[in-house]
């Protein structure tokens, strides 16, 4: 007597049979019928021949006959429109049935069937239904609405649904409310704009009573929503916390971690002195360590949340170290997660134990895992500096497992910690040597040869080794294949007297054999660097690099600060913003953390900028060698600024651009101190041949770059007259199958314009002037800010006696000599007058900021106008922040001091951005692409020293540019931006 | 779309290993494993994973608690209603009813009889009046219950979690502990449960039906039961408490570095028990692939070997404190196969009746709102969870 039965009638004519079954006058064969059919529409067959059969048993007071009736509609309705229209009348009877039951149940059933023709049907029904006097009707109405705008957006709106929902958010039974609420964030998540959840401290009153008393359903829609709330004050903000927090103790995970959002966000705004700061802190650890005893999907999920929390907020989890260890039987994904956060969690208090648990971790079956946890016990050792060394030791006694992949895993992350702590472990280069043969695997592979080429004057047998991966160059992985050749350059530079050849031939496997461009570059590079100057490259090759940093793989701050926000999202899961991969969200707003209380603070002070540490480095006037190739690094080799170097990525041109660091350019970039050569280079002809370099200014062009090549006389000619020290390498391969590259090269560095400056405008009309014109505009030449201006004699007589004035002004312009006006101005005669402006004037704050009012004298009288200049005229040369410096003002600056706006329209590539904004001093710091999104890191800095900190974001094939400003003098935002918009638009 | 999920499957080689959370082009594909079966919901939009995998958990509870077990036969037996249950517990993407009681009001549960009668009277299992659990403030529980006899039950149980590490020493331990209740009252009671030492419990969560305001101040359990079974609380006594170890285990297993095979020497001896006897012992091993076969003797109980899974299975029974088990022999080792290199870990298995092993003690349970004297009862139990012990 199972319902099985009805999957096995597979006889034929079955159709013909259940037709005449549903026409029978017994209800019970009816009901038997039915629920042959749904079986069969279960196991996918087409019973859609039966509809009109099954839509007259629709009629009965029998429920359950009643429900599968309606199940079948909802799957068929929208295959046969015509004649589901049969049943709406059936529908409409239902939706006034005394019995509050089966009115919900048509509503319900309505909404489901998405057919045009019935939703006309459905509106007069929905309306009543929404009104019922049964809270189970209405709560059931309400969800009806979300379907139905997901069908017809348009009838919804012109229904008035829209607001007879947020009506039901103040409605007296709680299960209402929180479906009202539901059916509100579902129809808001499509139209981002639509401000239908208008949420004021009234209405996160009601829902926090309704919180309490609604279904655990409820409550997670209810939670999320207030989660969108941006409290007014931090007393505001606490007592939502308060009323939040018990929900941290429900059985259901999924309320407890909507809560943990909530909590997240808001506590943003509580001032960090305040007592109830703490105990939120404290009562936030419990209920996150509860959640890993739950059910390992449900782990998994609160893992990949609770990596995002002990990133923002380390102190909550920092003695619980001990849930993560991972227990045997956790399915994979839940101890990759362990592992992740494990490391997070590490410090100098429970590294031994840490380790411990790494080590017998790394003698496990799983090989995902045991990989892992390899790398981990590296990550410790650059995280925590006490325990460096017994880390390397424990690499040591895992590499004489000789399990092949523990090796090989090992001796990647051994290259890390000596890039972390260099001369210090170097003596176990030996036991890394003897295992030499069993890497099979690329990245353990440029592992052991970056390690072999850095410390090649301490291996005797360096050239050796070396040369033993010459032998297969070409079977090689790119990334191996880079690392070779800049080891094989290390080795020369220290050892040059028994190495020629060996460079020799791995420059011309490089240049010459290979059809990788970023092969092919690299060697030229090399090539030219060292038969030009070996000294040169030497220096660059050799030179120190910067430390990497403990932080890698951290989420970078505005993603992080973004993602506690969609806390128990998918996008908590991804690590993701939502826009970057839910499918259909138009548009989905950033999410931001609200600033903190009490940081209100932001008086104009010039020297709050410099006090972030930036380096004075007086301009250069000759641009250095570290200067053409910060240049060429400035193209798009710049690595993200938070992340630190190796691992090596594995798409071709990161990788090149990786590796070039790691051979030794990184050291430049490192310590660039200077301001950016190329606005320099135009102004400075007696920049030196650097490389390849031709001294020619603003005309510099990938053309001009190419014949300067070839005038070099094919290359030959540098190696027929080598300086004395470049005797050593005496190349002579023909060179001109990789001219073409160097063109590319050239073409990819293009030449940032010089600073931008607006057209002229009218600022003093003959009219108000007597006579006078002026129009006149503002312009930042060699670093000197000019104000330009053309004067116009309209007037029948003769002007003279020129002379000018500023009012005070909020950056202290002031002319710099006196107005040049030689000759006197004859009738319909116009002239041209540049006046050099100086900074040191008196200053007074305008309104705009940027407003500036002029007195111009003449013999017939004085003329007052005022005009505005664009703010990027006081962008100084030097506003290049190191990137360190950077990081900390970024982290260091209050959100609320944040502005963000949109450039739309701009169609240009990041970098062709990042030029042109460096043309007038706004510098790109660093640039990383994350998901298709370019975010540059840029710094400016006023003529007063206010530093401007930007990240400009351009998603490929969006013409709308992002830009987000912190400074710490908020107001100078907006004429940043719209220097940022002139700028890009120009 | 489903593809996606098997070829994860597939990928991960145990269907336990499949990621809850899978990415196809077009959709997000959130599962859960259980009972060998797959629950899977697919989202187009963003959704909160946590909701999803809770309420999955809840629909194969529901299974469960209709059907008595949650099997493919069984869905396939009942899929009229298991979709009238699925109908009633979700719209359109929103959770209904996910209340055992809420539904078995308006679908009953299938039983041989109500079948055999429904068969012959044309009746139906679908209840035709709105569930009064709906949207009370109380929608765990129906209003008119009644029983002859009135009874509460409840089982104090917790597991220990715990790794041991070769020489012993607890790596880490901790308790989840939950309160089962079997509740069957007349009436709208109210309880109250208080304990002797409710210090021990701060980190909980609760059923719905628990005043949390009440034991936030007085730390006390006041709630109005929902009929039935039901879970009324859980628990979890952190590794920084100190954990009591009931057994200790000293093993031995080794494989020769040449020569093909192991020796294997374990003895299990109790340690925390408080007096209580230790029960249901039972020790797995998963052993290395290259073990062929194992020949073993133990001084109490059976040990099997599965030779396809290579898990070792010793299954003790009581431990006697003064005769304590132990399981010794060798371990045949596949010839010319390479000493293996991971170290397999011992589980353990165990309960002991009347005993919480966090010392967690009911003191007394009052009831309040009716007017009878009902049974009341507290069981303890303590079995291992987790238990792991490295070698």
């Amino acid at each position: 007597m199972t319902d099985s039965k009805y999957f096995t009638t597979t006889k034929k004519g079955e159709i013909f049979e259940l037709k005449a079954e549903l026409n029978s006058d017994k209800k019970e064969k009816k009901k038997e019928a039915v629920k042959k059919v749904i079986a069969s529409m279960t196991v996918g067959k087409d019973v859609s021949a039966l509809f009109p059969d099954v839509v007259n048993c629709m009629q009965t007071d029998n429920l359950e006959l009643k429900k599968l009736v309606y199940l079948y509609l909802m799957n068929y309705a929208k295959s046969q429109p015509d004649m589901a229209i049969m049943a709406v009348n059936t529908f409409v009877k239902d939706c006034e049935d005394p019995n509050p039951l089966i009115r919900a149940l048509a509503v319900r059933t309505m909404g489901c069937i998405r057919v045009d023709k019935i939703t006309e049907y459905l509106c007069e029904p929905l309306r009543k239904c929404l009104k019922d006097e049964d809270p189970y009707v209405r709560k059931t109405a309400a969800v009806c609405v979300a379907k139905l705008h997901d069908i017809n957006a348009q009838l919804v709106e012109d229904q008035g649904f829209l607001d007879t929902l947020k009506d039901l958010i103040s409605d007296s039974n709680p299960m209402v409310v929180a479906n009202a609420v539901a059916a509100l964030s579902e129809i808001a998540e499509s139209h981002p704009n639509s401000n239908l959840l208008d949420l004021n401290p009234q209405t996160i009153n009601k829902l926090l009573t309704a919180l309490n008393e609604c279904t655990e359903w409820g409550q997670i829609f209810i939670l999320d929503c207030l989660a969108n709330y941006t409290p007014r004050d931090d007393r505001e903000s606490q007592s939502i916390c308060e009323r939040v927090t018990p929900r941290l103790s429900h059985a259901n995970s999924a309320v407890v971690l909507s809560a943990v959002k909530v909590l997240m966000k808001f506590m943003e705004m509580l001032p960090k002195d305040l007592d109830y700061y703490g105990t939120l802190l404290k009562k936030l650890a419990p209920p996150l360590v509860t959640l890993l005893s739950a059910e390992p999907e449900l782990q998994y999920v609160a893992l990949r949340n609770i990596n995002l929390i002990v990133q923002r907020r380390p102190e909550i989890l920092k003695h619980e170290m001990k849930v993560f260890f991972v227990k045997y039987n956790d399915p994979i994904y839940v101890k990759l997660e362990k592992l992740d956060i494990m490391i997070r969690l590490a410090s100098q208090a429970n590294i031994a134990q840490v380790l411990a648990e790494l080590k017998e971790y790394a003698t496990e079956v799983d090989v995902d895992f045991v990989r892992k946890a390899v790398r981990a016990i590296g990550r410790c050792a650059i995280k925590v500096e006490q325990s460096a060394e017994r880390c390397v030791s424990t690499l040591l006694d895992l590499i004489q497992t000789k399990v092949n992949y523990v090796v090989q895993e090992a001796i990647v992350v051994i290259k890390d910690i000596f890039r972390k702590y260099p001369n210090k472990y170097e003596s176990v280069i030996a036991t890394l040597c003897e295992n030499l043969d069993s890497l099979d695997e690329p990245e353990a592979r440029a592992a052991m040869i970056w390690i072999v080429g850095e410390y090649a004057e301490r291996i005797d047998n360096a050239d050796e080794l070396l040369e033993s991966f010459l032998e297969g160059f070409h079977d090689e992985s790119t990334q191996v294949q880079l690392q070779l050749l800049t080891a094989i350059v290390k080795l020369f530079l220290k050892k040059p007297t028994e190495t020629q050849e060996l460079v020799q031939q791995v420059l011309s496997l490089a240049t010459q054999d290979s059809d990788n461009p970023d092969l092919r570059d690299r060697g030229y590079i090399y090539w030219r660097l060292l038969s030009t100057d070996p000294v040169a490259a030497k220096e660059v090759v050799l030179a120190e690099k910067p430390l990497i940093s403990e932080e890698t793989d951290l989420i970078e701050p505005t993603l992080l600060e973004e993602l506690i926000c969609h806390i128990g999202t998918l996008a908590s899961v991804y690590h993701k913003p939502p826009s970057a991969f839910v499918e259909g969200s138009r548009g989905v707003q950033h999410k931001r953390l609200p600033g903190s209380a009490g940081s209100g603070e932001s008086v104009e002070s010039p020297d709050t900028g410099s006090a972030a540490g930036a380096s004075d480095a007086p301009p250069a006037v000759i641009p250095s060698q570290g200067d053409l190739l910060g240049d060429l690094l400035n193209l798009d080799l710049t690595p993200p600024a938070t992340t630190g170097p190796p691992p090596p990525a594995t798409s071709g041109l990161q990788l090149g651009a990786m590796d070039l660091l790691g051979g030794g350019l990184d050291s430049l970039m490192g310590d660039e101190s200077e301001p950016p050569p190329i606005p320099l280079r135009t102004d400075t002809p007696q920049s030196p041949q650097v490389l390849h370099q031709s001294p020619s200014p603003p005309d510099y062009s990938p053309t001009e770059l190419g014949g300067d090549l070839g005038g070099s006389s094919a290359m030959g000619a540098g190696f027929g007259a080598p300086p004395p020290a470049a005797a050593a390498a005496p190349f002579s391969a023909p060179v001109s199958g990789g001219l073409d590259d160097l063109f590319d090269l050239g073409g990819g560095v293009g030449m940032p314009m010089g600073a931008y400056s607006p057209p002229k405008t009218v600022w003093l009309p003959a009219m108000k002037g007597k006579g006078l014109e002026i129009s006149g505009t503002f312009a930042r030449r060699a670093g000197v800010i000019q104000m330009e201006m053309t004067l116009t004699n309209k007037a029948m007589s003769v002007m003279t006696d020129f002379a000018i004035q500023f009012n005070r002004n909020s950056f202290g312009l002031a002319p710099a000599g006196p107005l040049q006006v030689l000759t006197p101005l004859s009738p319909n005669q116009s002239i041209e007058v540049a006046l050099p402006l100086s900074t040191v004037g008196p200053v007074m704050k305008m309104d705009p900021l940027n407003n500036l009012q002029v007195a111009v004298k003449n013999n017939i009288d004085v003329f007052y106008f005022s005009c505005q200049y664009p703010i990027s005229m006081l962008f100084v040369e030097d506003g290049k922040m190191e990137r360190q410096v950077f990081l900390a003002t970024w982290k260091d600056i209050p959100n609320d001091s944040e502005a963000q706006f949109q450039i739309a329209d701009c169609r240009l590539s990041s970098d062709a951005a990042s030029n042109k904004l460096q043309g007038s001093n706004i510098f790109t710091i660093a640039k990383r692409t994350v998901d298709g999104q370019d975010m540059l890191y840029q710094s400016t800095k006023l003529s007063n020293g206010i530093w401007v900190l930007a990240e400009l974001r351009v998603q490929t094939g969006n013409p709308n540019f992002t830009v987000c400003l912190k400074c710490r003098a908020p107001e100078v935002a907006q004429c940043v931006f719209q220097s940022y918009e002139a700028v890009l638009k120009n | 779309m489903i593809h996606s999920l098997f070829l994860a499957k597939e990928k991960a080689g145990d269907p336990e290993n499949v990621a809850p959370v899978l990415q196809t082009p077009h959709h997000y594909l959130i599962s859960i494993y259980r009972d060998k079966l797959f629950f899977v919901s697919v989202t187009q939009t963003e959704v909160p994973p946590l909701f999803v995998i809770e309420f999955l958990h809840r629909v194969a509870d529901t299974f469960q608690d209709y059907f008595g077990e949650c099997s493919e036969s069984v869905i396939k037996d009942n899929t009229v209603t298991v979709y009238e249950l699925l109908e009633e517990m979700l719209d359109n993407g929103f959770p209904l009813a996910t209340e055992s009681n809420v539904l078995k009001e308006m679908i009953r549960p299938p039983t041989i009889l109500r079948s055999v009668v429904n068969t012959l009277t044309g009746g139906s299992n679908v209840g035709g009046t709105l569930p009064t659990g709906q949207l009370s403030n109380v929608p765990w529980r129906r209003v008119g219950v009644k029983y002859t006899n009135n009874e509460a039950y409840f089982d104090v149980i917790e597991e220990i979690d715990a790794i041991l590490d070769k020489s012993g020493t607890t790596v880490f331990a901790e308790i989840q502990g939950v309160i089962e209740a079997c509740v069957k009252l007349s009436g709208m009671p109210d309880l109250t449960l208080s304990f002797m030492n409710p210090r021990l419990l701060d980190d909980v969560s609760f059923h719905p039906c628990v005043r949390f305001k009440r034991w936030e101040s007085e730390r006390v359990l006041s709630f109005i039961p929902p009929d039935g079974n039901f879970r009324l609380l859980s628990y979890h006594v952190s590794s920084q408490n100190l954990v009591a170890i009931p057994v200790y285990v000293k093993q031995n297993i080794s494989f020769l570095e040449t020569g093909s095979c192991g020796r294997l020497d374990i003895t299990i001896g109790p340690k925390q028990t408080m007096g209580k006897m230790v029960e249901s012992l039972m020790v797995t091993i998963p052993m290395p692939k290259s073990v062929l076969n194992v020949n073993l003797i133990a001084t109490q109980g059976t040990y099997t070997f599965d030779l396809s899974t290579k898990v070792l299975l010793w299954d003790i029974g009581k431990l006697n404190p003064q005769k304590l088990p132990n399981l010794r022999g060798s371990l045949s080792v596949q010839p010319g196969a390479p000493k293996p290199e991971e170290n397999p870990s011992i589980n353990i298995d165990l309960k002991i009746q009347q005993l919480a092993i966090s010392g967690l003690k009911v003191s007394r349970l009052d009831m309040y709102g009716e007017k009878y004297k009902p049974f009341k009862g507290v069981k303890y139990v303590t079995k291992a969870g987790k238990f792991q012990v490295r070698t």
